[in-house]
C-alpha cells in the first residue's frame, strides 16, 4: 500500500510541475472563481442534486433535528472528534502544500487532542490556545499547486464538488488518509469498516445539524436552490483554496464600481 | 469682521458640519443591527416583524444597487421600461425574501468587531452574530457604499466568507442561461416568488 501510495503522490507531483510553474495566487484566485466553472453535466447534476435532497429529507435532516437535541457538550464532543481524525488527512496536505509549520502544528494538536483531550471529544489544543484549526485536502493541494476545479460537479449522497476534487478525494483511499487505512484497508483488529463509516455519516449528520437553519432557510427563499447551493459551495473552495477570510481578496470589485446609485 | 476671519469661521463651521453628519460605517451597521434585534425580540406576530423589518431594509440597503448587480452584464441590455420595471420587481423579491430570512431568528445578539476601508466608496464592517445552544459562531461582514458619507447603504453580506450578492447574482445567472437569456422568464419568477 505504501509504494501505491509513493507511486500515486509522485506521478501527482510530475503531472503537476508544469500547472505549478506559471501559477501564482493571482491565478490561483483567478481558476477558482465560481463564475469561471463550468457545470458541463447541469442535466445530470441537477437529477442528482434532485435525489439528493429526496435523501435529505428522509435521512440526513430528521437525523439532524435528533442530533439537535442532545446537550451541547455531546455535540461539541462529536464534532471536536470528527475534527481531530480529519487532521489525519490535513497534516499531509499541509506537508504538500508546503506548509511545514502548519502540519507541525497540526501534528501537535492531533497527539495533544488525542491523548489528553479523549480520542479527540476534548480540544485541549485550542484550550492551549493553538491556532485556529483548518482543514485542507488532496483537492486543495492540487489547486495550490495550479490544476484548476474542471467542471461542476454533484456526487449523490456527498453532493457537490468538482472534477478536480472529487479524483484528488481518491487519495484518501489509496493510503492517503491513515484513518481509512486503519479502518478498511488494513485489518488492525483494533477498529472495523464500521468505524470509518459510522464517522463518515456522523460528520454529514453533524455538518447537516450544524446548518439545519440557515439550509432551510436558503431553500425556503432561493428562486434556484440548485444555483444557490452551487455558488455558495464554490465561493466556500475558492476561500479554503486560498487559506484566507479576506473577501477583498476574494471578490472582484469591478462589477460594483460600475453600479452608481449615491 | 474681516474677510479673514469670515473664512476661518465658515471653515470651521464646515469641519463641525462633517463631523455632526457623516456616519462611521461601523456605527451604522451597529445601530442598524441594534434596530432589527429588537424588532426581532418584540413579542410581534411575524407578518409585523416582516413589515417592520421590511421599513429597515428599505432605509439601510442600497436595493437598487444589488439588483442591478445581481442581474451581471445581463442589465446592459435592458432598456429604461424594463431597468424600471426590473427594479420594482427586484425589491419586492428582496424585501420579502430578505425580511423573512431574517424573521426566522429570535434575539440575534450581533457584534461588531471592526472595520477596514476598501476605497473611497467601499468599507468592510466586521461583525459576528453570537453562537447560542442551536449554532455556533458566525462571521457576519457587511460591505457598506459610503459615497455618500451622511448616508452610507448596505450593499452586501458576507456571511462565513460567502457573498449573498454573489450568491444571487449567479443564481439569476443560472436562471437566464436555463432560459436563453430571457429576461422576461427572470420577471415572471421575481413576481411569482413575490407573490406567493
Amino acid at each position: 500500500m505504501f509504494k501505491k501510495l509513493l507511486i500515486t503522490i509522485t506521478i501527482l507531483f510530475l503531472s503537476l510541475l508544469n500547472a505549478n510553474a506559471g501559477s501564482d495566487g493571482e491565478l490561483i484566485l483567478k481558476k477558482n472563481q465560481p463564475s469561471e466553472v463550468k457545470d458541463c453535466f447541469e442535466s445530470i447534476n441537477r437529477a442528482t442534486f434532485a435525489f439528493n435532497q429526496a435523501l435529505d429529507g428522509v435521512l440526513f435532516k430528521p437525523a439532524a433535528s435528533m442530533y439537535r437535541i442532545l446537550p451541547n457538550p455531546v455535540k461539541t464532543g462529536v464534532s471536536n472528534s470528527l475534527d481531530n481524525l480529519s487532521n489525519l488527512v490535513t497534516i499531509p496536505n499541509n506537508i504538500l502544500q508546503g506548509d511545514i509549520k502548519m502540519a507541525g502544528v497540526n501534528s501537535g494538536r492531533f497527539i495533544v487532542n488525542t491523548t489528553i483531550g479523549i480520542l479527540g471529544l476534548i480540544d485541549v489544543a485550542k484550550l492551549l490556545g493553538m491556532p485556529e484549526y483548518e482543514k485542507e485536502d488532496y483537492g486543495q493541494s492540487i489547486a495550490k499547486m495550479g490544476v484548476g476545479p474542471g467542471c461542476y460537479l454533484v456526487l449523490p449522497v456527498l453532493g457537490p464538488s468538482t472534477v478536480r476534487d472529487t479524483t484528488a478525494s481518491f487519495a484518501n483511499f489509496i493510503g492517503g488518509d491513515a484513518w481509512y487505512n486503519v479502518t478498511v484497508n488494513n485489518d488492525t483488529q483494533h477498529f472495523s469498516d464500521f468505524d470509518y463509516y459510522a464517522s463518515r455519516v456522523t460528520s454529514g449528520i453533524d455538518f447537516r445539524a450544524k446548518n439545519y437553519d440557515a439550509i432551510d432557510n436558503l431553500e425556503k427563499n432561493s428562486i434556484d436552490f440548485y444555483a444557490s447551493v452551487k455558488s455558495l459551495y464554490l465561493q466556500d473552495r475558492q476561500q479554503k483554496i486560498l487559506n484566507t477570510n479576506k473577501i477583498i481578496e476574494t471578490q472582484d470589485d469591478s462589477d460594483w464600481e460600475e453600479i452608481e446609485t449615491q | 469682521m474681516n474677510l479673514k476671519k469670515f473664512l476661518i469661521i465658515i471653515f470651521l463651521f464646515n469641519i463641525n458640519y462633517d463631523v455632526a453628519y457623516s456616519i462611521q460605517p461601523d456605527v451604522f451597521v451597529q445601530s442598524t443591527v441594534n434596530r432589527a434585534s429588537q424588532i426581532l425580540s418584540e413579542n410581534l406576530t411575524k407578518n409585523e416583524k416582516i413589515n417592520r423589518l421590511k421599513i429597515i431594509a428599505k432605509e439601510t440597503v442600497d436595493i437598487k444597487a444589488v439588483g442591478y448587480y445581481s442581474l451581471g452584464s445581463a442589465r446592459k441590455n435592458l432598456n429604461e421600461t424594463q431597468k424600471q420595471k426590473y427594479s420594482e420587481l427586484f425589491e419586492a423579491y428582496f424585501l420579502k425574501s430578505f425580511s423573512s430570512r431574517l424573521a426566522e431568528y429570535t434575539n440575534p445578539e450581533i457584534q461588531v468587531n471592526g472595520k477596514e476601508i476598501l476605497s473611497k466608496n467601499y468599507t468592510i464592517v466586521n461583525s459576528v452574530l453570537i453562537a447560542t445552544s442551536e449554532r455556533p459562531e458566525v462571521k457576519i461582514d457587511w460591505r457598506i457604499y459610503t459615497k455618500n458619507p451622511e448616508s452610507p447603504l448596505i450593499r452586501d453580506l458576507i456571511i462565513e466568507g460567502l457573498s449573498l450578492a454573489r450568491t444571487q447574482k449567479e443564481e439569476f445567472a443560472s436562471i437566464l442561461n436555463s432560459n436563453d437569456k430571457d429576461i422576461n422568464i427572470l420577471f415572471n419568477i421575481l413576481e411569482k416568488f413575490s407573490n406567493n
